[in-house]
């Protein structure tokens, strides 16, 4: 059995500069599997960039990714795929494919010389019963209304059946019921032992799912905890300049937005 | 859309080459009914082993070479209207046989035009790949081929207009319009060891081009190398287009229209159009060259020329089907 901050996902020191502006400037992050964390923070913080590194897909200029306490950098292309599945932003799909046949793109890294075995297919199907996309696995992805193409990119990650998950934005653009869909997948991925960090602009939600909120303000984590405490009116004030408060709502907290601060 | 095996295509395809092949054999000029041909005296079987025979591999390779390259670079650009042509590689090579024209150096030795265009073609690789830099994106790797192309057009344009006498001016340009007519079996035996090994590097890209379909960030997420794509790519259609430019000249579109074919009768992932791709090239390009030799003219129609003229009306197609699906 492996210690617990073995298993961790971890961000150590991590710096990235672009153009001369500090994107991230020291961010010392470990995740947990079994939790959601939601990193949130105004737009420029240097959360995509954060889960860029994350996700092994960005060398930082100073600082380490660590995988199970190893350097993401040591570890085989095919090594980093299978533990790390990654949503971008708002993710192209560059041809009309059926819903399956990208679903199929997350067996990336298991595919053999012969192309998709029965295991691979299994993985699939089950990734689109999670989504509940199974109806839709023939229809032309590039077609599909808002809420039915996030679950189509969701199921596409799971279906490379990572350890984490990383998604930069996944509810943006959705309804609110497409956005309680969304969110009750990355509730169950984290409810089975998966760890996921999940970058959302809506405060409300991220209370309402995530276990954990790290706030991010000019590439420097400025709260980090539970979602109650972490997001306070103070940090509130300081990350977005707004003045807001939670009160009580009927099934979690609400975000009482007075206004500019 | 579509989930139909490529391999009932694939069969198909192969046996309509076979009968263009064929065809191609007994067609032309003089025709050469292959019942006439069991006698082994019968004097035009010089014209099938001497000229239809090269010429029929020759257009079989070149277009299938065409017709993957296009695949390949499409599913790469992930750009309906991308062709091998992007690339400038086959601009450099062009540059190079042209070259050997220019100085005079085509009667030195029959394979002299087709090492220097293979030179141009390494040459241009070589600094594609440099230029592209080491992410591996593909907007860099264009630009770089589009800086090839306007070196390589420069370079042609300076061999047009300082060329020694019209002799050679007007050998540059026939040679320019590609054809696959009056080529001898020393050019499909200097050329088709790079179109083979080439279209088989092209043919491992099948798995990053259905990656791509993700964009860049998650290919890379799934364990795909841009970076060793990218090289891939530029050997490759270095070594096949290069080798077919060099025996063939420029013949344009069969790498552009291709895939466009394709699409609609096996779907479009990117990896799954590269093989009968290929096939529907050489398909392509054995039918054209049939017509172009049994076209009325004086002098036959030049092949490059045939496909610049079924181009033209190819896009407008494209264009009418694209303004369709957004309106």
């Amino acid at each position: 059995m492996r210690s617990v901050s073995a298993m961790a996902l971890e961000a150590r020191g991590l710096a990235v500069r672009l153009g001369g502006r500090a994107v991230l400037d020291g961010v010392d992050l470990a995740f947990q599997p079994g939790k959601v964390t939601a990193v949130l923070g105004p737009n420029g913080a240097g959360k995509s960039t954060l889960l860029n590194c994350l996700a092994g897909l960005r060398r930082p200029d100073a600082g380490e990714t660590h995988l199970d306490g190893r350097p993401i950098e040591t570890l085989s292309a095919k090594t980093r795929a299978r533990s790390l599945g990654y949503l971008p932003q708002a993710p192209e799909i560059a041809w009309s494919l059926d819903v399956r046949t990208y679903a199929r793109l997350g067996r990336t890294a298991y595919l053999g010389a012969f192309g998709p075995t029965a295991e691979d297919e299994a993985a699939v199907e089950r990734a689109l019963i999670r989504t509940q996309m199974t109806a839709f696995a023939d229809r032309d992805v590039t077609t599909l209304s808002g809420g039915e193409r996030a679950r189509a990119l969701i199921a596409r990650v799971l279906a490379g059946e990572p350890r984490w998950l990383i998604a930069d934005e996944p509810l943006t653009g959705l309804d609110p019921s497409h956005q309680l869909d969304a969110a009750d997948l990355l509730r169950g991925f984290a409810a089975e032992g998966g760890g996921v960090v999940v970058t959302l602009h809506d405060l409300g939600f991220a209370a309402r799912v995530a276990d954990r909120a790290v706030v991010l303000v000019e590439g420097r984590v400025i709260a980090d905890g539970p979602p109650a405490e972490a997001l306070s009116p103070e940090v509130l004030a300081r990350a977005y300049d707004i003045d807001a408060r939670w009160t009580a709502g009927a099934v979690g907290p609400l975000l009482d937005l007075i206004g500019r601060r | 859309m579509m989930r139909r095996s490529p391999l009932l295509l694939n069969l198909l395809l192969v046996v309509g080459l076979v009968v263009l092949s064929v065809l191609s054999l007994i067609a032309g000029k003089v025709w050469v009914p292959l019942g006439h041909l069991a006698a082994a005296s019968d004097p035009r079987w010089a014209i099938i082993t001497e000229l239809r025979i090269p010429r029929t591999i020759l257009g079989l390779a070149v277009g299938a070479t065409l017709g993957l390259s296009g695949a390949v670079l499409q599913g790469y650009t992930r750009n309906p209207v991308a062709d091998p042509g992007l690339l400038g590689v086959s601009s450099m090579a062009s540059l190079g046989a042209v070259l050997t024209i220019y100085l005079g150096l085509t009667g030195a030795a029959p394979w002299m035009m087709v090492a220097f265009a293979m030179s141009g073609a390494g040459i241009g690789v070589l600094i594609l790949l440099a230029l592209a830099g080491s992410a591996g994106g593909a907007t860099t790797f264009l630009l770089a081929g589009m800086v090839l192309n306007v070196i390589a057009e420069a370079g042609l344009s300076l061999a047009l207009m300082l060329s020694p006498n019209a002799w050679a001016t007007s050998e540059i340009i026939t040679w320019l319009l590609g054809s696959v007519a009056d080529r001898s079996m020393v050019d499909v035996r200097i050329a088709l060891p790079f179109i083979v090994v080439g279209s088989g590097l092209l043919l491992t890209t099948g798995r990053a081009l259905d990656a791509l379909t993700l964009g860049e960030a998650g290919a890379r997420s799934v364990g795909v190398s841009l970076r060793r794509t990218q090289v891939v790519i530029a050997i490759g259609v270095g070594l096949a287009c290069g080798a077919s430019v060099a025996v063939t000249g420029v013949i344009g579109f069969v790498g552009l229209i291709v895939p466009h074919l394709v699409r609609p009768l096996v779907g479009s992932r990117p990896g799954a159009l590269l093989v009968p791709s290929a096939l529907a090239g050489a398909a392509l390009l054995v039918a054209a060259d049939i017509l172009v030799r049994l076209t009325p003219a004086a002098s036959e129609v030049r092949l490059g020329v045939a496909m610049a003229v079924l181009g033209g009306p190819f896009f407008l197609w494209l264009l009418l089907s694209m303004r369709r699906r957004l309106a």
